[in-house]
């Protein structure tokens, strides 16, 4: 130091207090961190939600849109009919009420559709070619991925038209088909090849053929079914069959009374759907009790509004005509219906059983290395590979949840699988960040917000016609609805960090750029950490 | 105030309360978001760490200097914000700046106002501060002096609530059972005196000033509207700014916003403005909070909450106080309570 030439009791040279690195007094460092929020952690098709949300806060639709496309090729489908359990994770649902996460997306979905947005293909042309087996969700979403990734590929579907379960299982007034068409063609409009009424029976052929890798993804059609003495019973019918045939305009006369045997999603479907067709009186027969059935509350509580009467705890003993006779049961505390020798008797003219599907693995017991699992669902290994190298599979045929989005986070994930395996690699995913827990929010700077609501159909019409029951939101509420995303764990450009430092030491660097702090004057007090609203910044202990 | 946004979406996310953000009108944004702000007090000044007169100071400052258009002067008493900032010959004032004595900020300001006009320079702003010392107790006599003559300026107190810069000495701003080096936590009744002290705010209402408005760090739009507010009006103004001192109190350096959000929230340090001697605006609690919530993260009010022998008498005597300044301003909404 110059003491020497400084005059009595002055230690610095004359000037501004900026010569005073005061960062050295520091003891910890504030740290910018990326942190996963909740809802993209949750999600099963891995999509950016907060990402996709932050350009639709602004009005950016389109690149609303490109971004969520980036992980999943149906998002007005999936804005319909996804179970969104990202909306459970959501961190805003401990602060008011979760963010509508499905209504936006089902909104961005509508939005391309009508303004004709298409995805880009972003890869040149590989030279590979991949064949898809089933056209439903998992499939489509495949083939989707694997164009996007320069892949030639061509689906080969059973049935006479796309869509799976999407089709012919999910009825047309949760999802309509003009949506889910659009959303099918903007796909094969990429240049995918769609092969109808073609039925794949011999794997290997297809790899003789000259395809270098195969996904199947062939769903789970076949109806289960259950031992019920009947003494000239009336109809009995199996739910996927009939929802299949009311799709395709073949639906049996079903009188005026129908039961429906069974507790999902499917039970829920059917006897919503046979409502609509004129039944008076739908009942749904279920052994456990409302808490323990495998539908969403949601769904139990539309198709009570539509006058299905639900029979809970109650098995189906003995038909006679159109007398069923069903025993009381009572649930014990595993959760399991035991028998309470308790009967009474029902009367309807129809039995629609919805006691779920199996997976027809006829064609791949063949194949050698495909191991079938308990279940009879087929096994893969974390790269979504069976035990034939080159042969793929994903959706309802594996072990894993039975929904839509499951199946289209299974073709994402076969299909970059896919595609590091034709180029010689693993697919390597990025790390997985630590989670953005409520607990590193400052949520005082968050305005109270409710929760926008989706109007309804009347009930009239929902008994009466096949017309969508829930209703979208407009360009206006849905913008509303993004901003109460809390950008959890990733700066949103808040500028506090800005503003709090008593020492002028966060640098901002301009829009998008986001901030940098100035360590030559950081001393470390810590107020940008506690009062960043969405916990994007870290104190790290300093090492010297 | 800050309530109607021009926004066709209202700005929801967040609403007005965090310091800017991209969807904001720029407008609607406060100066401390804007890079381009004066930055009163540069980097390397001495203050603690998380020191909350550096932050309010600066809020304040950099307010008025947008307001004035660069076109201030501003006088400073001596404590903490004159010692941090101005270790001789070293200065963080990047605006016009000018150090009193202890005692005699308001009388100097009222010159510096004198001398402006004296000279033709009517365009130019004066703004003086001082440290809660420095204004409710030595500097009294002349800021009272500065009220009753109208001069036209505009006096800050950072109300840190003790002589920080001397080693935390009571002053007449010092709360009820807080603990100061001269008003130690011991005896029956450990830490300062209830019943005595000045509201320095309802003092300057009571000369019917123009202007008298009361801000915290914690709310930056706010506070940043009152500056402006008061930069556009002539004659004596008086904002009166709660700013936690980490060192002082016994807190951590990183609570030191929180803690003054939960002074307004727990109704211990209202937010108002008032002209000529009546209250014309309030700002609402946002979140009610009990005041322990706001006494328990602080090492002076420690004493109260000893394990096993929890002060309640007095915590509840605290939250009177609150509940009086709730009822007196009408703090909470009235469909909340
Ligand atoms: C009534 C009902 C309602 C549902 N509601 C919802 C809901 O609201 N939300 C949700 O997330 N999930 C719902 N699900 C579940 C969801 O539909 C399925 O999990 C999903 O469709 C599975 O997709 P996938 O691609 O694996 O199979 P699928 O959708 O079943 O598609 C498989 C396709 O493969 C074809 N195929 C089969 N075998 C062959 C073969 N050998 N060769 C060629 N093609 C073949 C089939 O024809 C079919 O088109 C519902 C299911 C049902 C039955
Ligand atoms: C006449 C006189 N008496 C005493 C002092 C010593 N002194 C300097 S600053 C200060 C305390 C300042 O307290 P406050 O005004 O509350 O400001 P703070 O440091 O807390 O910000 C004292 C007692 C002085 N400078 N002049
Ligand atoms: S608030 Fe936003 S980022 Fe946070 S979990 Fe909910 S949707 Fe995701
Ligand atoms: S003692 Fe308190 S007021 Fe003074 S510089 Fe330190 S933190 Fe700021
Ligand atoms: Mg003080």
């Amino acid at each position: 130091m110059n003491d020497h030439t400084l005059p009595f009791a002055i230690t610095l040279d004359p000037g501004s207090s900026k010569q005073n690195h005061t960062g050295s007094w520091r003891s910890e460092r504030p740290v910018y961190v990326d942190r996963l929020p909740p809802c993209n952690h949750q999600c099963p098709a891995g999509e950016n939600i907060q990402g996709w949300l932050y350009h639709a806060e602004s009005g950016d639709y389109a690149e609303a849109w490109r971004a969520l496309m980036r992980d999943n090729p149906m998002p007005a489908v999936m804005g319909r009919v996804c179970y969104h359990t990202c909306e459970t994770a959501c961190n805003r649902g401990k602060l008011d009420e979760a963010v509508s996460i499905h209504s936006v997306e089902r909104f961005l979905g509508d939005y391309a559709v009508e303004h004709g947005l298409t995805p880009p293909v972003d890869a040149p042309p590989s030279g590979k070619r991949v064949l898809v087996i089933g056209a439903g969700p998992s499939g489509l979403s495949a083939a989707y991925h694997l164009t996007r990734l320069g892949h030639a590929v061509t689906i080969r579907e059973a049935g006479p038209m796309a869509g799976g379960m999407m089709r012919f299982g999910i009825p047309k007034y949760r999802l309509p088909r003009e949506v889910l068409d659009a959303e099918i063609a903007r796909i094969l409009a990429m240049g995918v090849t769609l092969e109808l009424n073609t039925k794949v029976e011999d794997i290997e052929a297809a790899f003789a053929e000259g395809f270098d890798a195969v996904f199947t993804a062939v769903g789970a059609h076949l109806a289960k079914r259950t031992e019920i003495p009947a003494h000239a019973a009336g109809r009995i019918l199996d739910a996927v069959t009939l929802l299949q045939q009311v799709e395709m305009g073949e639906a049996p006369q079903l009188g005026r009374r129908v039961i429906v045997y069974g507790g999902g999603n499917t039970a829920m479907d059917v006897a919503r759907t046979v409502r609509r067709m004129g039944a008076d009186e739908a009942m749904i027969v279920y052994r456990r009790s409302r808490k323990e059935m495998p539908a969403h509350e949601f769904e139990a509580a539309e198709a009570e509004e539509e006058g299905v009467l639900i029979h809970w705890l109650r098995t189906i003993k003995g038909i006679e005509g159109a007398d069923f006779t069903v025993e009381k049961m009572v649930v014990d505390a595993d959760g399991r219906p035991q028998p309470t020798g308790e009967t009474e008797v029902l009367e309807a003219d129809t039995l629609v059983l919805a006691l779920g599907q199996d997976v027809d693995t006829t064609f791949l017991t063949r194949v050698e290395g495909v191991q079938i699992a308990k279940d009879g669902v087929v096994s893969v290994d974390a790269h979504m590979m069976t035990g034939r190298p080159g042969l793929f599979a994903g959706g309802d045929m594996v072990p894993a949840e039975r929904t839509v989005t499951v199946a289209i986070g299974h073709g994402k994930k076969a299909a970059r699988n896919i595609d590091a395996w034709l180029r010689g690699g693993v697919a390597d995913p990025a790390p997985k960040q630590e989670l953005a827990a409520f607990e590193n929010l400052n949520t005082w700077y968050y305005d109270d917000a409710p929760r926008s609501v989706q109007a309804q159909l009347s009930l009239i019409r929902r008994q009466s016609s096949f017309d969508e029951v829930v209703e979208g939101l407009t360009e206006e509420t849905a913008q509303y609805e993004a901003r109460r995303c809390m950008s959890c764990g990733n700066c949103f450009e808040c500028d506090n960090c800005f503003g709090v430092c008593p020492d002028n030491a966060v640098i901002k660097l301009g829009p998008g750029n986001r901030f940098k702090i100035d360590y030559d004057y950081c001393k470390g007090c810590g107020i940008c950490v506690a009062e960043c609203p969405c916990g994007a910044i870290r104190m790290e202990p300093e090492v010297d | 105030m800050t309530d109607d946004t021009p926004q066709k979406v209202r700005f929801y996310q967040t609403g007005t309360h965090t310091v800017g953000n991209r969807l904001m009108d720029e407008a609607a944004r406060t100066v401390q978001a804007s890079p381009d702000r004066s930055n009163a007090i540069t980097s390397g000044h001495r203050a603690c760490q998380g020191c909350g007169e550096a932050l309010g100071a600066r809020y304040a400052l950099d307010a008025a200097m947008r307001a004035s258009g660069g076109r201030m002067v501003a006088v400073n008493a001596t404590g903490c914000l004159e010692v941090f900032t101005t270790p001789s010959p070293e200065s963080s004032w990047q605006i016009a700046w000018l150090h009193s004595v202890f005692g005699n900020a308001p009388a100097v300001a009222t010159g510096v106002a004198a001398a402006m006009r004296m000279r033709g320079k009517t365009d130019v702003r004066v703004v003086a501060q001082g440290g809660d010392g420095g204004t409710t107790d030595i500097g009294f006599g002349c800021l009272s002096g500065m009220f009753e003559r109208n001069d036209d300026v505009l006096y800050i107190c950072y109300d840190n609530e003790a002589y920080m810069n001397t080693g935390v000495q009571r002053s007449s701003a010092t709360p009820p059972a807080a603990r100061t080096a001269t008003t130690q936590a011991i005896g029956p009744h450990p830490g300062n005196i209830f019943g005595t002290g000045k509201n320095m705010p309802r003092i300057a209402m009571a000369h019917n000033i123009p202007y008298v408005a009361t801000a915290s760090v914690a709310d930056l739009h706010d506070l940043e509207a009152k500056v402006t507010r008061a930069m556009s009006i002539g004659g004596a103004r008086y904002i009166h700014i709660f700013v936690p001192c980490p060192l002082g109190w016994g807190s951590a350096s990183h609570d030191t916003v929180k803690l003054a959000r939960l002074a307004v929230e727990s109704g211990l340090f209202p937010l108002f403005e008032a002209e000529h001697g009546e209250v014309t605006a309030v700002k609402k609690i946002r979140h009610q909070v009990p005041v322990e919530d706001y006494l328990r993260p602080q090492g002076r009010f420690r004493h109260l909450f000893r394990e096993g022998h929890e002060d309640r008498p007095t915590i509840e005597a605290i939250q009177r106080m609150a509940d009086a300044n709730i009822r007196r301003y009408g703090l909470v909404e009235e469909d909340a309570a």
